[in-house]
C-alpha cells in the first residue's frame, strides 16, 4: 500500500518577501519539492534603468528594511568600480563599522526572535518572553544597540540616506563615536553570553558537504569588501561573478535561482564566512566558538545560530576597535565621475554574500543592473536541505515535520523569516 | 505627564492611513506618527499614558472604531494586521512579556475597507478619523 501525502506552506507573507513551501511524499520518498520566493528584485532592477548611477544606493536599499546597508554597500562598490574610484581607509572603515551595525541589529533579530524559538519549542519571540524575559530584553537592547550605530552613521536606522558612492554625505565626529563605546561594550559581553547559551540548544544530527562561498579580504574577516571565494576552488574578483554564477528561472517561483555553472548549489552566509574566514576572526570569537564546540567549519546548519551569535561576538569587537582607532577624515567622500563602464559589487548582507551588476553610459545613467540576493543563491541549498532532512523522518506526524522543516528553512534567516511563524500550513494524506 | 498618542499606518494605503491622519491632524495632544512599530517600545519608554490609534480589518462595518485597554485584555493578533515583520498586537505582547508597557495603553482600532496602495481614504474612515480626533482633543483638553 502507497502512502502520499502533501505538505503545503501556502503563504510565507512579509514584506521582505513573499513565498511559499509544496512538499509531496509518496513513502519515504520525496515525489516532489518546491520552496518559492517571490523576491521584488526583477522589479529594481528594471526601475534602476534610466535613473542616475548616483541614485543606486538609496533605490536599492529600499529592497530591504532588515540589511539596507548591505544594499547600500553593494551598490556603492559597483559603481565606484565603474567609476575607477578608490576609497581611502578610513572611509572604508566608517563602511565597515555602519555594517557591523547591520550585522549586530540583523544577526540580533534572528537568533533571539526567529530561531531561537524553534530550538526551545516556542512558537514564536513572544510566547518565548514570557518565560525568559530577562533574556529577550537583553536581545531587544542588542539589537537596538546596533540599530543606534546604523542611525549615528547613517542618518537613520531603516534605509540610512547618509551613505553615497565614494563614502558618506557627512562623517561622525569623535564624540560622536565615543558615545557608543559602553552600549557596545555592554553588548560584548553580552553576545558573548548569547554564544554559550545558544550553544547549549539541542541540534538534529545533520551535516551536508557545502561548497561555501563568501567574500574574502587578505587583511580582514570580510564584509564590506573583498573577493569571492569558495571551499571547492573559486576565487575571482567580483567582476567575473557572470563568468562563474548563472542565474536561473524555475516555473514555480517568480525568483530567479542562483547557481554555479554546471555544477550546481552553493551556500552563502554565516556558515560559509565562519568556515572560509575562521581564522580572520578575533581571538575571542574564535575561542567563544571553540567552547560552543564548533570546530573551525561548520556543516551542520542547525548550528548556523551558533556561527551567528559568534558574528555578533565578532561585530561588537570589531566595532569598538574601528571607534577606538577612528580619525575624522577630511573629506567625507571621493569624487566619482560616470564613464561609460561596467561595475560590479559584492558584500557580505548578514545573510551573505549580495551582488550587484551596473552598466552606466558616460553620462552616468544606468542602463541596465543586476542584484542578486543571498536569499535566491540559496535557495537550492534550502531545497537540497529539505530533501536531504526528511528520508528517516516521515514517520514524524506532519506537525513534527513541518516545524522541522520550517525551522530547517531558518536556518538560512531567509528575508521572508519574519513570516515563518505564522505559516498556514495545510496537509493532505492519500 | 500627558498623554501620547501613536498614529500607525502608511499614509499612501488607502485606509491603512486612518492612524497617521489622526496623529497628524491632532493639536491640543502631543502625537507622532510611525509607518511600523518597530520602536514602538522606545516610543512609550518613559510615558505613563499612551493611546495607540491604527487601522484593524476585523470583519467589522468599515468606520467602526474599536477601543481596546491594552494593559487589561490581550489584543486579537489577527485584526492588527502588518506588511511588516511585527503587527501591533505582537509589539504589545512582547512588551508585556518583558514588562515594559507603559501605565496606561488604550488602542483605537477604526475598521477600514481598502488597502491597496495608492487608494484613496474610504468616506467612512475619514469620519472615523474625525471622530476620534475630537474624542482625543475632549479627553486631551
Amino acid at each position: 500500500m502507497h502512502s502520499e501525502r502533501d505538505l503545503t506552506v501556502d503563504y510565507l507573507a512579509r514584506v521582505e518577501g513573499e513565498g511559499a513551501m509544496y512538499l509531496k511524499l509518496q513513502d519515504d520518498e520525496v515525489v516532489d519539492l518546491q520552496f518559492k520566493i517571490f523576491e521584488p528584485p526583477r522589479f529594481f532592477e528594471a526601475l534602476l534603468a534610466g535613473r542616475r548611477f548616483s541614485e543606486a544606493p538609496d533605490i536599492t536599499a529600499r529592497i530591504c528594511g532588515i540589511c539596507p546597508i548591505a544594499y547600500q554597500t553593494s551598490a556603492c562598490n559597483a559603481m565606484e568600480d565603474a567609476a575607477g574610484v578608490e576609497i581611502p581607509a578610513q572611509l572604508q572603515d566608517l563602511r565597515r563599522l555602519i555594517y557591523c551595525g547591520e550585522w549586530i541589529e540583523s544577526h540580533g533579530l534572528h537568533v533571539y526572535f526567529l530561531h531561537a524559538p524553534d530550538f526551545l519549542g516556542y512558537a514564536g519571540g513572544i510566547e518565548m518572553a514570557a518565560d525568559f524575559p530577562d533574556l529577550v530584553r537583553n536581545g531587544l537592547r542588542l539589537k537596538k544597540i546596533g540599530n543606534h550605530l546604523m542611525t549615528v552613521l547613517g542618518g537613520r536606522e531603516i534605509h540610512p540616506v547618509n551613505v553615497k558612492v565614494g563614502g558618506f554625505f557627512r562623517v561622525p565626529t569623535r564624540s560622536e563615536l565615543d558615545a557608543l563605546v559602553a552600549d557596545l561594550e555592554w553588548g560584548l559581553e553580552a553576545a558573548v553570553d548569547t554564544v554559550r547559551w545558544v550553544s547549549e540548544f539541542p541540534f538534529p544530527d545533520f551535516e551536508r558537504d557545502y561548497e561555501f562561498v563568501a567574500v574574502h579580504h587578505p587583511d580582514e574577516y570580510a564584509i564590506q569588501r573583498g573577493r569571492i571565494v569558495s571551499n571547492r576552488g573559486i576565487d575571482i574578483g567580483p567582476g567575473q561573478w557572470p563568468d562563474i554564477f548563472e542565474e536561473e528561472h524555475v516555473e514555480w517561483s517568480n525568483a530567479l535561482h542562483a547557481r554555479i555553472k554546471e555544477r550546481g548549489s552553493y551556500h552563502v552566509g554565516p556558515m560559509a564566512r565562519y568556515s572560509l574566514n575562521f581564522e580572520q576572526l578575533t581571538s575571542r570569537a574564535q575561542a567563544e566558538a571553540q567552547r560552543a564546540g564548533l570546530g573551525p567549519t561548520c556543516t551542520n546548519p542547525f548550528r548556523s545560530v551558533i556561527v551567528r551569535a559568534v558574528e555578533l561576538v565578532f561585530a561588537f569587537e570589531e566595532a569598538l576597535r574601528l571607534i577606538g582607532s577612528y580619525r575624522r577624515p577630511e573629506a567625507p567622500a571621493v569624487e566619482a565621475h560616470p564613464r561609460s563602464s561596467t561595475g560590479h559589487g559584492v558584500s557580505e548582507a548578514p545573510r551573505g554574500i549580495l551582488y550587484h551588476r551596473y552598466a552606466m553610459d558616460g553620462e552616468g545613467l544606468i542602463e541596465s543592473a543586476q542584484i542578486v540576493p543571498p536569499t535566491s543563491q540559496n535557495q537550492l541549498s534550502i531545497e537540497e536541505d529539505l530533501r536531504d532532512y526528511i528520508p528517516g523522518r516521515t514517520h514524524l506526524s506532519d506537525e513534527t515535520l513541518q516545524w522541522q522543516l520550517e525551522q530547517a528553512i531558518r536556518n538560512y534567516d531567509p528575508c521572508i523569516s519574519c513570516a515563518t511563524h505564522f505559516l498556514d500550513l495545510s496537509v493532505e494524506r492519500i | 505627564m500627558g498623554r501620547l498618542v501613536i498614529g500607525l499606518g502608511h499614509p499612501d494605503r488607502g485606509d491603512d492611513a486612518a492612524g497617521v491622519l489622526v496623529a497628524r491632524r491632532l493639536t491640543s495632544v502631543p502625537s507622532v506618527a510611525r509607518s511600523d512599530c518597530s520602536d514602538l517600545m522606545d516610543l512609550w519608554e518613559g510615558e505613563e499614558d499612551v493611546t495607540v490609534v491604527d487601522a484593524i480589518r476585523s470583519g467589522r462595518l468599515p468606520g467602526t472604531v474599536v477601543r481596546f485597554d491594552a494593559i487589561a485584555d490581550r489584543l486579537p493578533t489577527r485584526s492588527f494586521a502588518s506588511s511588516h515583520s511585527f503587527g501591533l498586537a505582537e509589539i504589545v505582547e512582547l512588551a508585556r512579556a518583558v514588562h515594559r508597557l507603559p501605565a496606561r495603553l488604550d488602542i483605537y482600532g477604526i475598521e477600514g475597507a481598502r488597502f491597496e496602495v495608492g487608494s484613496e481614504l474610504s468616506p467612512q474612515v475619514a469620519s472615523a478619523v474625525s471622530t476620534v480626533i475630537d474624542e482625543l482633543e475632549r479627553a486631551g483638553a
